[in-house]
């Protein structure tokens, strides 16, 4: 009754897509911490738009920007024969802009909650600044990452309107386990519905118990949902 | 600083005043809305009818005052909106079965189902696409450019199974059914071609004949023997507050201007039902 290759082509884009933002989530969020410009609220005005933007928004654009009326679409499809849109790559690059504020908020919560006197103390005692960032910043960050990564994670699992967009529900590729469950309420499948729903709450609530149990008392500030930095 | 933050202060004060005012405003006119509203009725209707229906309602609220809502989505989502008690007073399916579903369900009036239409599927590509599918109909879909085809979601789309009853009939759907994406209703289907992110797509023949998509594609009419016939019902819905305005509706929907628009839109409007 549950569709497990669904589950697994979630969990597999899940993955993916928080492997990566965690490669470009950390740079940015510890840019956006420690930087001076002035203009830096712009960058984090467009690091959280997702969280207020429809994914219709998102969806569309994407849409547009993929196929092969766009410079970019061509470009790809010169590349590689075929268009973003209906590939697994292409929803991971949806579902990285779309759960982009997820991971780097967090990141950015944490390490500007780290106390700059050690900071400046590792760099007094000759460390370069990316030593000071893994031996200094990372360790005092851990509980912010660990949320950045698991939100950025529940947040993919539980991705529906982009997925809707640009997808093409094709089985194994881009069916994802909301779209499945969508695709049975509609039909009248309750029962199916039911089962892979079910399933997902269950592990999208495991996966936050573990994040908060883990930053249980660990952390004086608030990881989530971000206040104001600094 | 202190000076500053004064300011910041003074300036958060008045925009939270502001949106009260605003929200206030918002509330009541809404409220005053609703109660001029005179008489209106809610319409669901496939998604193949987004272009047609349009036309046929502007002329029906000019004559008759009454305002039509529509919502336009695949036929089979609509259904199981309705069976969970969606607002809608009349349905238009895009076949009949799901209305026949909701008659033997109580949820539709067997009396009012009426056959409104018969809907054509056409192949359609994007008008600078190297394929010629005016004279090569099926064959196009064998051509290497051709990555992706979107047709509707068969699950709970009627244009969705006509366009896999076609891949079978010509014998390509083991072959091709690799290549196909689905959108959620029809409209979706088209507008994975339209946007060029799939290179040919199963769409309504209403579709591709609006005034939207003038010269936006090319197209091959699927031949009738292809699939089995897309007799589209219009049934008047049990809950319904307002069934006299309902059943209005669907006898508008009977006479022979709203034929002469169906038929405008490629549609097949039966002489006499």
């Amino acid at each position: 009754m549950i569709n497990w290759q669904a589950f697994r082509l979630t969990i597999e884009l899940a993955v993916v897509v928080s492997a990566i933002l965690l490669m470009i989530g950390l740079p940015l969020a510890y840019w956006v911490a420690f930087s001076r410009w002035r203009w830096k609220f712009l960058v984090e005005a467009v690091v959280a738009l997702p969280i207020v933007l429809p994914p219709t928004v998102l969806g569309f654009y994407l849409l547009v920007v993929l196929g092969s009326r766009s410079p970019l679409g061509r470009w790809w499809l010169s590349l590689t024969g075929h268009t973003l849109a209906f590939t697994f790559a292409g929803l991971v690059i949806g579902s990285i802009l779309y759960s982009l504020p997820f991971a780097v908020q967090p990141f950015t919560a944490s390490f500007s909650s780290v106390d700059r006197r050690l900071i400046v103390a590792s760099a007094t005692l000759g460390a370069s600044p990316l030593r000071t960032f893994f031996r200094v910043v990372v360790p005092l960050s851990m509980p912010g990452m660990i949320t950045g990564i698991a939100l950025a994670f529940a947040h993919t699992m539980g991705e529906f309107g982009v997925v809707l967009m640009i997808g093409g529900n094709i089985p194994g590729v881009t069916r994802t386990v909301s779209i499945d469950i969508y695709d049975q309420v509609q039909a009248s499948n309750y029962g199916a519905a039911n089962a892979t729903a079910l399933l997902l709450l269950v592990f999208c609530f495991a996966v936050l118990t573990v994040v908060y149990g883990l930053n249980r008392g660990t952390s004086k500030h608030k990881l989530w949902p971000l206040g104001p930095v600094r | 600083m202190r000076m500053r933050e004064r300011t910041f202060r003074v300036l958060m004060r008045r925009l939270v005043s502001c949106s009260l005012i605003a929200i206030l405003a918002l509330v009541s006119g809404s409220i005053l809305r609703a109660e001029a509203a005179g008489r209106e009725i809610n319409v669901a209707a496939a998604a193949d009818l987004s272009a047609a229906l349009q036309e046929v309602v502007a002329d029906f609220e000019r004559r008759t005052g009454i305002s039509v809502k529509l919502s336009f989505g695949a036929s089979g989502a609509l259904t199981q909106q309705i069976q969970n008690g969606a607002p809608f007073d009349v349905f238009f399916s895009a076949d009949m079965d799901y209305p026949r579903q909701l008659i033997a369900g109580g949820q539709a009036e067997g009396a009012t189902l009426y056959r409104y239409a018969v809907g054509r599927l056409v192949l359609w590509v994007p008008s600078d696409s190297p394929l010629d599918v005016e004279h090569k109909g099926m064959d196009v879909l064998l051509d290497h450019s051709v990555k992706k085809i979107s047709i509707a979601n068969p699950q709970h789309a009627p244009y969705g199974r006509a366009a896999v009853a076609t891949l079978k009939h010509y014998g390509l759907y083991e072959k091709l059914s690799d290549r196909l994406v689905l959108g959620e209703n029809i409209s979706q289907a088209a507008q994975f071609v339209e946007s060029g992110n799939a290179q040919a797509g199963f769409v309504a023949l209403a579709h591709a004949s609006a005034p939207t998509m003038q010269g936006k594609g090319k197209y091959w009419i699927v031949p009738a023997e292809a699939y089995p016939a897309l007799d589209q019902g219009v049934v008047a819905l049990s809950r319904s507050p307002r069934k006299q305005d309902a059943e209005a509706f669907i006898n508008y929907v009977k006479t022979a201007e709203v034929a002469a628009v169906l038929r405008r839109y490629g549609f097949i409007v039966p002489e006499q039902n």
